[in-house]
């Protein structure tokens, strides 16, 4: 990546000393990784995430990094190492994808349940069977319910700045959960694209160091980690699981503030785009957001109000936030990228309706369940969606509530 | 070697109230090795009947820091806590000396854990992990495991109109830790605490992986007298059933020789879960297992350099 990079002088301000680099979404959260400098990493490798590490393991090998790297012999020991290392008092964080992320499914619960900040990079991939190693989001949804803080990048530069928003978003002492930010398999993290990075000052400077009030290390006040409960207290330490989970929201906005001082690039729970106005809105996450914003423009150009609302934090999910931005709009397309199998389209779907039940202006709403195993998501499917939900809103009927769209039936 | 009078003088570190049954041995191993260490220990421990019955919240046994995190991961949850305090004394971060101890039961290093250990142990972590091996998955009530032997009736492989409890001899876990090539590995038994406690010593100063496989009469599964648990560990190993061993660097040694090796017949009896074999029909049963302890033992003499004896005939049962 180094010949790529220059220093981008014509920028003013926090953009001044950032470097553009034209790097894949793996080398971007791999760089990340660099720049925050963990004590830990435990990780497996998995297509398309293998990168992340391998090319961690370089900077390992090279003293870039004070990371103590353990190769774990697959991901439920890498998860299950990472617990150990962050409830010894390490800052830690590993990579994984589907199937790796699926193996991780038991102790994702238990790291939440433990609160435990572990930053996990999970590259989308679809789950098995068929096997198959592109693009969807079946991986991070099976794990939706589990604690983590989920958030969802659309390209290389959103991945980046969000793995370092990770660390200190899960860290935060209102916080204290486990994160996992997410980019689109392949799509993203083996697309080079343009990417600003940051001084490793700048980035060591805004994560700071991580010092645990309640350590496992700490041998002078022993404690006991992960107890068991019966009926008289695990109702009352699930419960308090979610107020954590509500404050994270705060977090994450005042965050994503701060970061915006230091790149020039601040982050929300969501990202409209000619979404004011828009009467005719997509909903969706991840990469295909940048596809749409193209579709958005030939729209608009054509005399269209279309809009597009990418959602960035999908856990805990912006319920109020979504039903104040669709209420009131004349359709609202809603894109899942995995199928939740459960008879009503995916969960991206199911969260918005339940978002805009007490809105007394609900928009007539439809999912298309897309791109599975990775199928192509061109202009010309997300134009088709945009061409229903104009008859939706002419009519005001949405006919069938879901489809499922770029398949052979 | 220990000294029963040191050890009688060092702080409790695994405390009584915990909610083991009567005469279960797991406890006492946890005690041995508080008392066998000098250093400060992180314990981590697999879920199982140790861990549901020392951590009950909000009470604890632990003395020491203590992670449970699941069942089949003791030792890369461990491993875990060691890399971090590698790393932050690498660091300049962490200044104190500590140990790092897993536990598991036979279910949680025999079976489900056994690719977990594996991988520790792999790796080199500077860790011991003790199996506290009652031969069945205790904790769920006496299914068979890995680690049950021949002929024993558990509540999946029961004894009935064909069935005549486990037809698989016992995996040997030992060996296939010292197939990793890690520096210490023994197998031990609390009814022998200076032989125990000497092992965990050695397991502890060792810089690196070591495994020690302890049997642990378990008087529920096995079903005997709670008074009898240290009687039960005594016949194992002097009828090698169990014996005790160490294999340091890869050279055998045996720690305790019985001086005379008993029947097998006598460790057998004393437990409800193989009553079977001395029943009408099962007379099969007693010499195969007879000759499998045999085979075993032998070869166990051949790997330690030591001189075979002549086999006695077993009779029938």
């Amino acid at each position: 990546m180094s010949e790529a990079k220059v220093k981008d002088k014509a920028a003013k301000g926090p953009e001044a000393a950032q470097e553009i680099a034209a790097l894949t979404g793996n080398e971007a959260v791999a760089m990340a990784m660099k720049q925050i400098n963990p004590d830990v990493v435990a990780a497996y490798p998995i297509t398309p995430a293998t990168e992340i590490v391998q090319i961690f393991s370089n900077y390992v090998a090279d003293g870039l990094v004070d990371t103590e790297y353990v190769a774990v012999e697959s991901e439920h020991s890498a998860m299950s190492a990472c617990i150990g290392a962050s409830a010894a008092g390490a800052r830690v964080m590993t990579g994984t994808s589907a199937q790796g992320l699926a193996l991780m499914w038991e102790m994702l619960y238990i790291a939440a349940g433990l609160r435990l900040p572990i930053v996990l990079a999970d590259v989308n991939r679809a789950l098995s069977a068929p096997i198959n190693i592109h693009c969807d989001h079946s991986d991070t949804m099976g794990a939706r319910d589990s604690g983590w803080i989920q958030i969802f990048s659309e390209d290389a530069q959103e991945a980046y700045d969000n793995t370092i928003q990770a660390i200190r978003i899960a860290e935060h002492p209102d916080v204290l959960l486990p994160a996992m930010v997410t980019m689109d398999g392949f799509i993203i993290s083996h697309g080079m694209e343009v990417v600003k990075v940051l001084p490793d000052d700048t980035i060591r400077e805004f994560v700071g160091t991580y010092n645990p009030k309640v350590k496992l290390l700490d041998v002078d006040t022993p404690r006991t980690f992960g107890p068991l409960d019966f009926t008289d207290f695990y109702f009352e330490h699930r419960r308090q699981l979610a107020e954590p989970i509500a404050k994270a929201k705060e977090v994450i906005l005042e965050i994503g503030k701060e970061y915006g001082k230091i790149s020039g690039r601040s982050y929300g729970l969501y990202e409209g785009y000619k979404l004011d106005d828009a009467e005719y809105v997509l909903v969706l996450l991840g990469s295909t957001a940048g596809t749409a914003k193209t579709v958005v423009d030939d729209l608009r150009e054509a005399g269209v109000k279309a809009g597009l609302l990418k959602i960035r934090v999908f856990r805990p999910f912006p319920y109020d936030e979504m039903a104040a931005l669709l209420e009131g709009r004349k359709a609202v397309g809603v894109m899942d990228r995995s199928d939740g199998l459960a008879g009503l389209g995916g969960p991206l779907f199911g969260e918005l309706r339940s978002a805009l039940y007490e809105s007394k202006n609900r928009p007539p709403m439809k999912d298309y369940v897309y791109g599975l195993g990775g199928r192509d998501c061109g202009p010309a499917l997300i134009r088709q969606v945009f061409d229903e939900l104009l008859e939706i809103g002419k009519t005001g009927q949405v006919k069938e509530r879901f489809t499922y769209l770029g398949v052979r039936e | 070697m220990a000294n029963l009078k040191e050890l009688s003088r060092k702080p409790e570190r695994f405390t009584g109230g915990h909610r083991a049954c009567a005469g279960c041995s797991a406890p006492i191993v946890a005690r041995m090795l508080m008392m066998a260490a000098d250093q400060p220990l992180v314990v981590g421990c697999a879920t199982g009947c140790l861990e549901v019955t020392s951590t009950l919240f909000p009470y604890t046994s632990w003395n020491t820091p203590f992670i449970h995190s699941a069942f089949e991961n003791a030792a890369a949850t461990i491993s875990g806590v060691e890399a971090a305090y590698q790393s932050l004394k690498r660091q300049g971060k962490y200044d104190k000396e500590v140990r790092f101890v897993a536990f598991g039961g036979d279910g949680g290093t025999y079976d489900i854990g056994l690719q977990s250990l594996s991988g520790a142990m792999e790796r080199g972590h500077r860790m011991l992990y003790i199996c506290y091996n009652n031969e069945a998955y205790m904790n769920t009530g006496v299914q068979r495991s890995g680690a049950t032997m021949f002929g024993a009736e558990t509540t999946t492989t029961p004894v009935g109109r064909k069935g005549y409890g486990k037809k698989q001899f016992e995996k040997d876990l030992t060996a296939i830790l010292v197939a990793h090539g890690i520096p210490y590995v023994a197998q031990g038994s609390p009814s022998f605490w200076n032989d125990l406690i000497t092992k965990m010593q050695k397991a502890l100063d060792t810089d690196g992986p070591s495994f020690i496989n302890v049997l642990a009469p378990c008087r529920l599964g096995w079903a005997f007298p709670p008074e009898e648990t240290i009687e039960l560990g005594r016949l194992a190993v002097n009828t090698c059933a169990w014996p005790l061993y160490e294999v340091v660097d890869g050279q055998y040694k045996i720690t305790y020789k019985p001086r005379e090796k008993m029947p097998v017949e006598a460790y057998l009896k004393k437990q409800t879960k193989y009553r079977h074999l001395f029943r009408p029909g099962n007379e099969w049963m007693l010499p195969e297992f007879q000759k499998h302890v045999d085979e075993k033992w032998e070869r166990l003499l051949t790997l330690a350099g030591e001189p075979i004896p002549a086999r006695e005939p077993v009779a029938a049962g």
